[in-house]
C-alpha cells in the first residue's frame, strides 16, 4: 500500500516538474510581458512558407536588417486599414534596410492572396499554417506589430491593434522603426 | 446483411457532401468551436470554401485534407487515425483495457483473501448473550 502511495506522490511530482519545465522553457511565451518591461529579447526564429512567391523566408536570412513583424488575416477588418501605413513604411525605409513582414495567419491561402493584391501589398508575406509563430511571439490576435533590430533583438513596443488605430499606436509605429533601424 | 452495409457504404462515397456533413467535424481556428457553432468571420469564410469546393466535385475527405493543408490538423475536430494523433484513439483504449486488468487482478486477489474466522466469545460477554436471550424467550 505504501509502494502505491510513493508511486502516486512520484507521478504528480513529475508531471508538476513538467508542467514547471514546460513553463519556463516554452519559448517567446514571455515576449509581451518582457517588451513591456523595456527589456529587447531575442526575436524568435523562424522559416516560413512564402505567400507572395514561392519558397521560404526564415529571420535568419534577414539578420542585419530592421524587421518589422505584422501578423495579419484577410478577414480582418483593422488589418485592411494598416495595410496602407506597412506598405508606405516599407517604400520610404527599405533602402535603409528596412524590411516590413507580413505574416498571415488563420487564413484561406486564395483569401490572403487576394487582400494582398486589393490593398497593394509588395513587401514579403509568410503563412504561418499552425499559428506556431503566432505562439513563439506571444501575439494573441490581429492585427499584431513587433519591431526586430539589425541585432535580431525585439524592441520598442508591441502593437496590439491597427498601427494608425490611434495616434499612441502611430506614435509606438514610428518610434518601433526608428529603433529597428537604429537610427 | 453484409451486402446491406457494402451498399450504405458505396452510396455514402457516391453522394456528394453537403455542409452539415464537414461543418460539426472542421473547428474554427479562431474560436476552437466546431463551425456549425460558430459565427467568426473566418468560420463563414471557411463555410464558404467548403460550398465552393463541393460544387466543384470535392469528396467529403478531399476538402478536409486541403483544410488541414491550410490550417494545420488542429482544425480537425476529430484527431486523424495515423501519426502521432494515433495516440488521441490508443490511449483511451489502452487505459480501460490497463483499468479492467487491474480490477480483474484486484477482485480475484481480494476473492483469494481467507475471511477473518469469528473467534469464541469471552465467557462474561456470552453469558451476557445467554442472559439476554433467555429474558427474550421467558
Amino acid at each position: 500500500m505504501l509502494g502505491a502511495q510513493a508511486l502516486a506522490v512520484g507521478l504528480v511530482v513529475a508531471l508538476l516538474t513538467l508542467l514547471v519545465w514546460k513553463l519556463v522553457h516554452d519559448e517567446g511565451s514571455g515576449i509581451p510581458s518582457a517588451l513591456a518591461r523595456g527589456e529587447q529579447p531575442p526575436a524568435p526564429a523562424f522559416t516560413l512558407p512564402r505567400l507572395d512567391r514561392k519558397g521560404t523566408l526564415s529571420l535568419a536570412e534577414l539578420r542585419g536588417k530592421a524587421v518589422v513583424i505584422n501578423f495579419w488575416a484577410s478577414w480582418c477588418a483593422p488589418c485592411k486599414e494598416e495595410a496602407p501605413v506597412l506598405e508606405a513604411a516599407w517604400r520610404e525605409h527599405r533602402d535603409e534596410g528596412l524590411v516590413v513582414l507580413g505574416v498571415d495567419f488563420n487564413d484561406l491561402r486564395s483569401d490572403a492572396l487576394g487582400f494582398m493584391e486589393r490593398e497593394g501589398i509588395t513587401y514579403p508575406v509568410v503563412y504561418d499554417r499552425d499559428g506556431a509563430l503566432v505562439a513563439k511571439y506571444g501575439a494573441v490576435g490581429v492585427p499584431e506589430t513587433f519591431f526586430v533590430d539589425r541585432r535580431g533583438r525585439l524592441v520598442g513596443k508591441r502593437i496590439a491593434g491597427a498601427v494608425n488605430a490611434r495616434e499612441e499606436f502611430m506614435r509606438d509605429f514610428e518610434e518601433g522603426v526608428r529603433l529597428a533601424l537604429g537610427s | 446483411m453484409i451486402l446491406l452495409a457494402a451498399l450504405v457504404a458505396v452510396l455514402a462515397v457516391a453522394s456528394p457532401p453537403t455542409l452539415a456533413d464537414l461543418e460539426d467535424e472542421v473547428v474554427c481556428p479562431t474560436c476552437q468551436v466546431t463551425l456549425d457553432q460558430s459565427n467568426a468571420p473566418i468560420a463563414d469564410r471557411m463555410r464558404a470554401y467548403i460550398r465552393e469546393r463541393i460544387a466543384a466535385g470535392d469528396s467529403k475527405e478531399e476538402i478536409k485534407a486541403k483544410l488541414v493543408e491550410q490550417f494545420g490538423p488542429r482544425v480537425l475536430a476529430v484527431p486523424e487515425r495515423r501519426g502521432f494523433d494515433l495516440i488521441a484513439w490508443l490511449l483511451p483504449i489502452g487505459g480501460a483495457v490497463l483499468g479492467a486488468a487491474v480490477l480483474g487482478a484486484l477482485a480475484w486477489r481480494w476473492s483469494r483473501t481467507p475471511g477473518r474466522e469469528a473467534g469464541p466469545l469471552a465467557p462474561e460477554l456470552e453469558r451476557r448473550v445467554e442472559d439476554e436471550l433467555a429474558r427474550f424467550d421467558g
